[in-house]
């Protein structure tokens, strides 16, 4: 279970958000500017929040009131970011391999295999990043995280960056991660389209504050507004 | 060309000692250095930029003669090591591998700070998210890819250990066979009659040199940005 009572401060705009989720797959719903990447970051421990409390289950990663922080490296949370970022000067076997290293898991041929089947990358391992298709950087982006074994995965938009064909090639990627590996995930997107497909729960984000939580019911009759869309062509 | 006296020879090989000594001492702390300049926000990090870039701005002598006072045998910092640890720099080849590598110090840093804040941050988050405590980030991510960087400070540094002379000359001296670089050679042979031809070889080997290192540093460079291209 993930709870998140936090607030934040951000120049302008003020984050201020209370949920906890039980969802294997929580939607994070909003349009840009909403919060959603800043809270991302705090569940992930690259922001701090100035007031609240991020816990898994038991595990208690921060907690302001007792001045508890814990740095992202020890959270084990996995983060797929939008722009992949992949290591540039790693092949992408390495890429693949760098969070069993830094936790200093023992090498399991077995997982490996798993996820690299799951996401159909067996040809790629011996690639460089730099040649590699915004798909392709997405799904070794995908493995990476997977194969440092974390306990809940980020997705920030991780189909943001690519074109609606690729998009298509992506999404059953995600439906077979939520299905085979029961690793809970946080979804950040602003296509309902994708919270129908994947999402248990959403959370839906307005101007830093949680408007809605419920099923992905709660975004039935929504489309991506013409508003919204002009909105993120202006940011 | 091919006429070089065994004096020369030494003060060739001592040149290149000195530097090469220099260049890799210099090197770790360099990126220690460059790396707080580019990282961190501390007190007082503008005197510590303006003192790392003073030996640029001074006169080579200046530098030279502030090193006798305080690593001369009778200097502040230079007698207790003689008496501790008996480490001698005065007049010694050491000393002038203290005073090169002070001298290229903020040709080294420079280049490795540009590089390390060009290092994208948001790849360093990513390794963190990975579990990678920072110094690991450090080591695995950060700088690896500024090692185009570091390259070229060691190249430049290098350069201008093996190229100085005020400084060494002011600290060390110019003694044959242990503190006479190639460019305290040179200066010595222009004092005397006939020296030109002497001296005119040692020109061109410097002028070698620095070719030779000039270009293993582009070929490091070109090798290490492909890298960073993931190509």
């Amino acid at each position: 279970m993930l709870r998140v009572e936090a607030q934040k401060q951000l120049g302008e705009f003020s984050l201020d958000v209370a949920f906890s989720t039980e969802g294997r797959v929580t939607g994070l719903f909003g349009s840009s500017g909403a919060g959603k990447t800043s809270l991302v970051n705090i569940i992930a421990g690259l922001l701090q929040p100035d007031r609240g409390l991020v816990a898994i289950g038991d595990d208690v990663l921060d907690d302001t009131s007792r001045g508890l922080h814990t740095p992202p490296h020890r959270r084990r949370i996995g983060y797929v970011f939008q722009d992949a970022r992949l290591f540039p000067h790693l092949d992408v076997s390495q890429n693949l391999d760098y969070g069993r290293r830094m936790n200093g898991l023992t090498y399991d041929r077995d997982a490996q295999s798993r996820v690299v089947d799951l996401l159909d990358i067996g040809k790629l391992l011996d690639r460089r990043t730099g040649r590699l298709s915004g798909g392709e950087r997405q799904r070794i982006a995908l493995g990476r995280a997977l194969l440092a074994q974390p306990r809940l995965l980020l997705l920030d938009e991780p189909l943001g960056a690519l074109d609606a064909d690729r998009k298509a090639e992506i999404l059953p990627y995600l439906v077979r991660l939520r299905d085979e590996t029961g690793v809970p995930m946080v979804y950040v997107t602003h296509d309902p389209q994708e919270l129908r497909r994947l999402a248990t729960e959403v959370v839906v984000l307005e101007r830093g504050h949680v408007a809605r939580f419920g099923s992905p019911d709660i975004l039935s009759g929504v489309t991506m507004p013409t508003e919204m869309q002009a909105l993120e062509a202006r940011h | 060309m091919l006429d070089i006296s065994p004096a020369e020879w030494t003060a060739i090989l001592l040149s290149i000692r000195v530097a090469v000594v220099a260049t890799l001492v210099a090197t770790p702390l360099g990126i220690a250095v460059a790396w707080l300049l580019a990282r961190r926000e501390f007190w007082g990090k503008s005197v510590a930029d303006a003192i790392i870039y003073l030996p640029l701005v001074l006169p080579p002598v200046v530098t030279g003669y502030l090193l006798l006072l305080t690593f001369g045998r009778r200097g502040l910092i230079g007698a207790w090591l003689a008496d501790h640890l008996g480490i001698v720099f005065a007049f010694r080849w050491t000393g002038a591998a203290l005073a090169c590598g002070i001298m290229s110090f903020p040709l080294l840093v420079r280049p490795i700070r540009l590089s390390i804040e060009a290092v994208d941050r948001r790849l360093e988050q990513a390794a963190s998210t990975l579990g990678a405590p920072p110094w690991r980030v450090f080591w695995t991510v950060t700088l690896p890819l500024a090692l185009p960087g570091v390259l070229a400070g060691m190249v430049l540094g290098f350069a201008k250990a093996i190229g100085e002379f005020g400084a060494t000359i002011t600290f060390v001296s110019n003694i044959p066979g242990e503190t006479q670089t190639i460019s305290s050679a040179i200066y010595t042979l222009t004092q005397v009659p006939d020296g030109d031809a002497a001296a005119l070889r040692l020109v061109g080997i410097s002028i070698a040199i620095a070719m030779a290192a000039l270009v293993a540093s582009e070929i490091f460079a070109r090798r290490a940005t492909k890298r960073l291209h993931g190509l």
